[in-house]
């Protein structure tokens, strides 16, 4: 009896709860989203730009052929089907016909050949790695773009985002001087959003594009990206409602718990699958004892990754175990791990003959402190002191970004903190760090110096073995022997936080997360 | 000689101390490690051997340095003052979009400044030995101590976050439409913290000269004269003292306002107040060469001018003082 009246009350429940959800999930037109872009980007054509800020505004403005959701499934943009052919070597895409710029010019596969053979090849390095694998680009008739491959790349949609690709207006800048062009100052794209007004040093403003080409999208008036410097203001910003929405590293981690104490927030870390920020110290292998792999390992064992993660970035992310993010495709745990243990760190060296001195000390290491924030500063002091109950003494030297990339390109130091994304795909964007070919003399290459003609046979495989479990072997091998080789003391799988207002519906949906094109992003009544 | 003449003359030397800090400029700036290309390289997360020439193809930095030198004196000279490829728009643009914003801060809390000094400075003058002495020595040590940065984080949390009663940033309420009066009162509303906290640091400072200034005066001749011809001790504090205690402010005032821009950096940057100061910094961890030499030419042609009228003001304060080039 009881069991029965509780199952009518739950269906009563139900029955109300049901459509009043549905009402409250209807989304709603209207209202004007303010937000922050930090630092604020020097121009907002992707392309010639492709700093995080300018993806994340250039995203409502510009679309790829392909979007992707937090699994790295592709789903339908500017290209509403696609087949690839059964060797690999051909994909079709099928694009949508009803597309327009913002300035009323139809959009065409003519648009989207201009952008892979023409811009990116040419402004684009990140991209120029992958286009170089292309063969032909056609378009066969307005609405049909067929890519060549000269052999088979299983990532290679993977490339198709906007953050990647974006497609570029063939009749404003084809034949002209890309960087010079004057239209570089009014972007023109095919996404939910118009470019409007730019105050420098105060804010962007972005209009409901009213021609967009999927019916009653976007739902959004307008967005209002404000530049603040401060960030202490900008936590004033989220906190006091004059923003609604905080990504990246707009909030410092040291602010989460007050964030999270706040009720009329919502915080997420997903929508960085794209991405997969990997935080490492930065070794330069060719300098004593560095190029010993028993020291490295010593390091790696020596540092407490979960204190790192719990006590600086406050909970956000996660402790790696090797070169692959735990978010990214082809991720193997199975690797030999590194668990915080000062003992075994300490042996470690006594094998390599590092006897301690009269202080206690026997290596010195010099760190050249990544200037991106007070977070990194934290981390490297926590390492100057993990390391000296080890007997290795730090010396943090300070520099600015445009040094520290210079320093880091020029090979000139010792350690070093650096991040870089994985871009969905270990032959994206984590080989470049491995392989010996990508030592140059520019920063977020293989600046290390770590050559294992094993690794680059292993990546080389992997980029064009024609299936994904084929692919899997390889990148379980590599990631073994990186693992126990220690080219970088990986430090964290770096979460960077979404805070919103809880009214802001459908913010974090792709695995690009907040530069996505916010067309489907609502305010709740 | 005639004030003219010695404009004329002070002008022309001006040009030639301008020439020589361009020149003392783009040699600094050079001594920094790090060049725009390796920057956007580095904030790019991506970048390849060609990606790199070009950008220093682009920016000018493949020819030898003597080169880039005589190209930019050439400029200069010309009242060029160049493009920042970064930002892909002349740098003349790019300044004077800021400047208005600057000089409205700095004028503002130097006014402020000014005038708030030299009224607490009297203030503890006339009332030498009291507690409201006490108080306004304290105060302006205090503000004379502590950071900017500091006093303005402390004015948004109890004004803006916990009161309300200003806005924490910014120049004016974003995508409002604002116009005409409604729209100055509302950049006035938001002026008034950042104007605060960049006025108190010589607030304090002016009080403090103005009162060892007043006190120095007080005890003098005329004073005393003054007091005995039985006039009032209002038109004594204003005429008599006053008068001849100001040439050590305006003498500070004229560096002051050499330094403004200086100091509004950290304001600015602070209260998200659109100015040159931070154009200035944003350039420098840009090395966004051509914009960063824009603005310190501008910003010394500033301090040349305001020194020009220091010097001016002091003839007009005391007429003793003659103009010599």
């Amino acid at each position: 009896m009881v069991r029965a009246c509780m199952s009518l009350l739950f269906g009563l429940a139900v029955l109300f709860l049901v459509p009043a959800l549905a009402l409250a999930q209807a989304p709603q037109r209207g209202g004007t989203l303010a937000s922050i872009v930090n630092p604020e980007p020097p121009i907002l054509i992707v392309g010639l730009n492709n700093q995080g800020p300018t993806l994340m505004v250039g995203g409502k403005i510009y679309q790829g052929l392909l979007r992707f959701d937090h699994d790295l499934k592709p789903l339908p943009s500017l290209a509403k089907s696609w087949t690839i052919s059964a060797d690999g070597r051909t994909y079709t895409f099928k694009l949508e016909e009803t597309v327009r710029w913002h300035d009323g010019k139809p959009f065409s596969a003519e648009d989207v050949v201009f952008s892979l053979t023409k811009w990116h090849t040419e402004l684009n390095p990140r991209s120029r790695a992958v286009l170089q694998r292309m063969a032909a680009v056609t378009a066969p008739d307005r609405s049909t773009v067929v890519i060549q491959l000269k052999e088979p790349f299983e990532p290679l949609l993977l490339m198709f985002d906007a953050t990647a690709l974006a497609i570029m207006p063939k009749h404003i800048y084809d034949g002209t001087d890309f960087r010079t062009n004057p239209m570089n100052q009014t972007p023109i794209g095919t996404g939910p959003f118009k470019f409007k007004e730019w105050q420098r040093g105060q804010y962007i403003q972005l209009v409901r594009n009213e021609d967009y080409w999927k019916p009653g999208l976007p739902y959004l008036d307008a967005i209002i990206y404000r530049v603040i410097p401060d960030a202490a203001q900008r936590a004033v910003a989220l906190e006091t409602g004059v923003v609604q929405l905080a990504q990246s590293n707009d909030i410092e981690p040291f602010e989460m718990p007050r964030f999270r104490a706040l009720r009329n927030f919502e915080i997420t870390g997903k929508g960085w699958e794209m991405f997969s920020p990997l935080a490492w110290m930065d070794l330069n292998l060719r300098e004593p004892p560095l190029n010993d792999k028993r020291f490295r390992q010593a390091l790696i064992s020596a540092i407490d990754r979960n204190f790192i993660r719990e006590r600086i970035w406050h909970a956000l992310g996660r402790v790696p175990t090797g070169p692959i993010a735990s978010t990214t495709r082809f991720y193997d745990k199975d690797v030999p791990l590194y668990p915080h243990d000062p003992e075994r760190a300490k042996k470690l060296l006594d094998d390599m003959g590092l006897k301690p001195d009269s202080r206690g000390v026997r290596a010195h290491l010099k760190n050249l402190a990544l200037p991106y924030g007070e977070v990194w500063m934290r981390t490297a002091e926590y390492v100057k002191q993990a390391l000296a109950k080890v007997g290795i003494e730090v010396t943090i030297e300070s520099t600015d970004a445009g040094a520290w990339a210079q320093r880091l390109g020029e090979w000139q130091y010792q350690t070093s903190f650096n991040f870089v994304y994985q871009w969905g795909d270990p032959t994206l964007g984590v080989a470049r760090t491995y392989v010996s070919s990508n030592i140059q003399k520019i920063a977020f290459t293989n600046t290390m110096g770590y050559a294992n003609p094993t690794v680059d046979d292993l990546f080389a495989r992997a980029a064009t073995a024609p299936t994904a479990s084929d692919r899997q072997k390889l990148f379980s091998q590599v990631q073994r022997i990186l693992a126990e080789d220690v080219p970088v003391v990986w430090l964290l799988e770096l979460e960077f936080p979404t805070i919103h207002d809880k009214r802001l519906k459908h913010v974090v949906s792709e695995g690009v997360g907040t530069n996505a094109s916010f067309e489907d992003v609502y305010f709740a009544k | 000689m005639g004030r003219l003449d010695y404009l004329a003359k002070r002008v022309l030397k001006a040009l030639v101390i301008l020439l020589a800090i361009a020149v003392m400029n783009f040699c600094l700036i050079r001594l920094a490690p790090g060049d725009p290309a390796s920057v956007i390289a580095g904030e790019a997360g991506a970048a390849d051997a060609k990606y790199m020439e070009q950008l220093r193809h682009q920016f000018g930095l493949d020819l030898p340095l003597s080169s880039q030198l005589w190209i930019y004196v050439k400029n200069v000279v010309a009242l060029d003052l160049g493009f920042s490829y970064r930002n892909q728009r002349t740098v003349a643009a790019m300044v004077f979009e800021r400047l208005p914003a600057t000089l409205l801060l700095t004028l503002t809390a130097f006014a402020l400044a000014l005038a708030g000094g030299i009224f607490l400075g009297v203030l503890a003058a006339t009332h030498a030995g009291s507690w409201a002495d006490s108080l306004i020595t304290v105060l302006a040590l205090g503000f004379y101590a502590t950071p900017l940065f500091w006093v303005g984080l402390m004015l948004i949390l109890l004004f803006s976050v916990n009161l309300g009663w200003v806005p924490a940033f910014g120049m004016e309420q974003v995508g409002q439409g604002l116009v005409g009066i409604e729209r100055s009162l509302d950049i006035a509303h938001h002026l008034i913290l950042p104007a605060i906290t960049l006025g108190l640091f010589f607030v304090a400072i002016y009080a403090r000269l103005t009162r060892a200034s007043m006190l120095e005066v007080r005890d003098m001749d005329f004073v005393r004269t003054a007091r005995a011809k039985g006039l009032s001790e209002h038109r004594i504090v204003r005429v008599h003292m006053l008068k001849n205690a100001i040439l050590p402010v305006i003498t500070f005032a004229g560096i002051q306002a050499g330094q403004l821009v200086g100091g509004s950096i950290v304001v600015e940057t602070v209260f998200a107040w659109p100015g040159i100061g931070r154009l200035a910094f944003e350039a420098l961890l840009q090395r966004d060469y051509n914009l960063l030499l824009g603005v310190f030419f501008l910003t010394s042609v500033m301090v040349v001018v305001f020194n020009l009228l220091t010097d001016l003001v002091y003839s007009l304060a005391d007429p003793r003082i003659e103009v010599a080039a």
